[in-house]
């Protein structure tokens, strides 16, 4: 008897008891999913408030003030025996005819005390600036032309915006006669905000407004290249012969064990061993690419080999069978049909691993790529430094301009990043296989 | 010394391959225990029995596929053509050429029709020239019977094609080698019946010049197709026969049970 009724209540569909079970069920499933719907939203506000931070702070690095001045290029100055020796031309001293230009186009300043921030209005870079357009046209050299000087930072920052004219001036970088120079030129027209070429093509510097990141893209790209030849070979074979060839024992499962933990160790301990290995023993150049490469592959072998193992795990046993069973011997097999068929994966893998790498800066700085070098590597073996290092070097600088570098440094890295993850995806896509 | 193993039943083919007292352990599980068995030349023997019985495993040791699986050792003795295929003088590769294997799943690999050809004549250097090549190609899959169906689309991929096709394509890739003897592992099982009567129809025509040994889970397929036939039960042979002899007047219990339904 109670059996039967028992059996009725089960059945039921529309008890209060089994409406108010269906409301509790409804309620924490529509909960759960508000739950992540928010954790998603809260990482991309995160994610936005970021980038936007960034872009705000950084897009002016990407470009920059000039002063369109006229300058004569005097012959007494450059070159007043009229050899046109080159030797001559380049040590002749261009900052006089930038300082002549200044005092002809400010014929009212004429006290010590103020030449002095006169002539600082313009970067200590414009006379490298002219003696680069001597040294490319000689003719140049007896003319009077306009030419457009690089600003300097702190008239940049004024230009920019970032340096406000209505605080007090004992608060202000910028004195109140430096803004009425700012303001006469400007009347001229003769204020321009360009492209700011420099930051691409130039190395680090001293002076913000000619200081770019070509030198440290040009170490991150020679770097890059050490880590990739190095990692990549070693990590793919070492891949293939752990699950096509090794045997299944205790030693292969501590070397196992081994890498999986090799790829939690912090950066900076590879950092460590870079410096031991390479420089105390090997007695590498210090600070150069060839060691920075070096480093970075030891800490991107884990990512590849892992990354090279799923993927050659996913390639299905019947591809294997079908080789062998055709008389293909094991290495056949694994080079003919098992690696071809998982080097989508392992690229994938080896890139996200690059990509760690060229985000690296921890173990860079054990190995002496930290110092200032302002020359364009040429080589594995010239000093250098890399794209984070260079972001780190700027965000420790004081000068208000480094603010804006630093931001736009970031940019770049940020946008190389993307651009090799995405890259990632699109093998993935492309070559992903169905069985 | 092929005497000496010749079977007790009398059969017109002389035996090709012949196995003596094979024993198979995976680590620790024994899985083949004392298996003695002649393989005539250029007939269909067929193995049935339930799963888990050991023919599959069997059938592995006939090409020393069981070498590639770890833990695996294979005792006894196996003579194809009267040498030991275990010797330690038997390369395991050149066997695989003379004992070819089609397996369960179509295995394609997935590249062209064509290079899933002539792969196999690749790797061993059959053929001299692209002429010879092509000619090789074009002749297994004649003999596969798929040459009709692909010859306007050797360059599509052979994944691309339906599971009967790529099941003969497999046949026509293990062809392409020229071996002695086929060893199939459930060919049809993973095929619809149309593609499996195909299969079928081309086994029965591959065995004017090869010896094929294939592990049915079908009775009727072995009933159909096969000259002998050997029933395993638990890692051993119970029962060994001519085809039509075994499933009309089984001589052991377990036989009788198995081919009328009452395990398996």
């Amino acid at each position: 008897m109670t059996d039967i009724q028992e059996a009725k209540k089960k059945a039921s569909w529309d008890s209060p008891e089994t409406r108010k079970n269906l409301a509790r069920r409804q309620r924490s499933e529509r909960l759960f999913r508000n739950i992540g719907l928010s954790a998603i939203i809260i990482a991309l506000c995160m994610l936005a408030t970021l980038l936007v931070s960034i872009a705000g702070k950084g897009y002016s690095a990407f470009v920059q003030t000039r002063f369109t001045i006229d300058i004569t290029f005097s012959e007494e100055v450059i070159d007043p025996k009229g050899e046109r020796d080159e030797e001559v031309l380049r040590a002749a001293s261009y900052g006089s005819l930038v300082r002549d230009a200044l005092r002809q186009e400010f014929p009212q300043v004429t006290s010590r005390r103020d030449l002095r921030p006169l002539f600082g209005i313009v970067s200590k870079g414009a006379a490298a600036q002219l003696r680069e357009m001597v040294m490319e046209n000689p003719d140049l050299i007896g003319q009077t032309l306009p030419v457009q000087l690089v600003a300097s930072d702190d008239m940049d920052m004024f230009n920019k915006g970032f340096i406000d004219r209505n605080v007090v001036e004992e608060d202000r970088r910028v004195k109140d006669r430096e803004i009425a120079w700012f303001d006469q030129l400007d009347q001229k027209g003769a204020v321009e905000t360009v492209f700011n070429t420099d930051f691409f093509v130039s190395g680090d510097s001293r002076e913000p407004e000619i200081a770019g990141i070509w030198g440290a893209m040009v170490g991150s790209f020679y770097t890059l290249m050490v880590t990739f030849f190095i990692s990549f070979p070693i990590g793919v074979m070492t891949a293939i012969y752990l699950e096509e060839f090794a045997p299944q024992n205790k030693f292969t499962d501590i070397i196992e064990v081994n890498i999986n933990n090799l790829a939690a160790v912090p950066s900076i301990v590879f950092g460590l061993l870079g410096l031991a290995l390479f420089l105390n023993v090997a007695h590498l150049p210090r600070s150069a690419p060839v060691v920075g490469g070096l480093t970075l592959a030891l800490m991107t072998l884990p990512t590849i080999i892992i990354a090279a193992r799923a993927a050659i795990r996913a390639v299905p046993d019947s591809i294997r069978q079908g080789a062998l069973g055709l008389g293909a011997s094991p290495q056949q097999t694994a080079f003919h049909h098992v690696l071809p068929l998982s080097m989508p994966g392992i690229l994938t893998g080896t890139i996200i691993g690059l990509s760690q790498a060229l985000g690296e800066t921890a173990p860079l700085l054990m190995i002496g790529m930290v110092a200032f070098i302002v020359d364009i590597p040429g080589g594995f073996t010239d000093p250098a430094t890399v794209l984070p290092v260079q972001i780190f070097l700027w965000a420790d600088s004081p000068e208000r301009a480094f603010v804006e570098k630093t931001s736009g440094a970031i940019l770049v890295l940020l946008g190389f990043l993307i651009f090799m993850n995405a890259l990632a995806v699109l093998l993935r896509k492309k070559f992903e296989r169905r069985w | 010394m092929l005497a000496e193993v010749q079977p007790p039943e009398t059969s017109e083919h002389p035996a090709i391959i012949s196995a003596k007292e094979v024993s198979v352990y995976y680590s620790d599980k024994k899985a083949l225990n004392a298996v003695s068995l002649d393989i005539g030349e250029n007939q269909i023997t067929s193995l049935i029995g339930p799963s888990g019985c050991g023919k599959s495993t069997f059938l592995r040791c006939l090409n020393r596929m069981n070498d590639t699986v770890p833990g695996c050792r294979v005792e006894g003795k196996i003579t194809l053509d009267g040498h030991d295929i275990y010797a330690s003088s038997v390369d395991e590769v050149l066997l695989r050429a003379r004992v070819g294997m089609v397996f369960q799943k179509p295995n394609p690999f997935p590249k062209s029709i064509y290079d899933n050809v002539a792969y196999g004549p690749r790797i061993h250097g059959l053929a001299k020239n692209k002429d010879e090549l092509d000619d090789i190609v074009l002749t297994s899959l004649e003999k596969a019977g798929l040459l009709k169906e692909v010859r306007d689309r050797l360059n599509a991929t052979g994944t691309g094609l339906s599971g009967g096709q790529q099941q003969r394509l497999c046949i026509a890739r293990a062809l392409a080698v020229q071996p002695d003897i086929i060893l199939m592992d459930e060919p049809c099982s993973a095929l619809d019946p149309i593609a499996t009567a195909k299969v079928e129809e081309l086994i029965e025509e591959l065995r004017e010049n090869y010896t094929i040994i294939i592990v049915t889970h079908s009775m009727q397929q072995a009933a159909r197709i096969s000259q002998k036939t050997a029933f395993f039960h638990l890692g051993e042979i119970v029962e060994v026969g001519d085809t039509e002899q075994l499933f009309t007047s089984p001589s052991d219990e377990r036989t009788q049970g198995y081919i009328t339904g009452r395990f398996g």
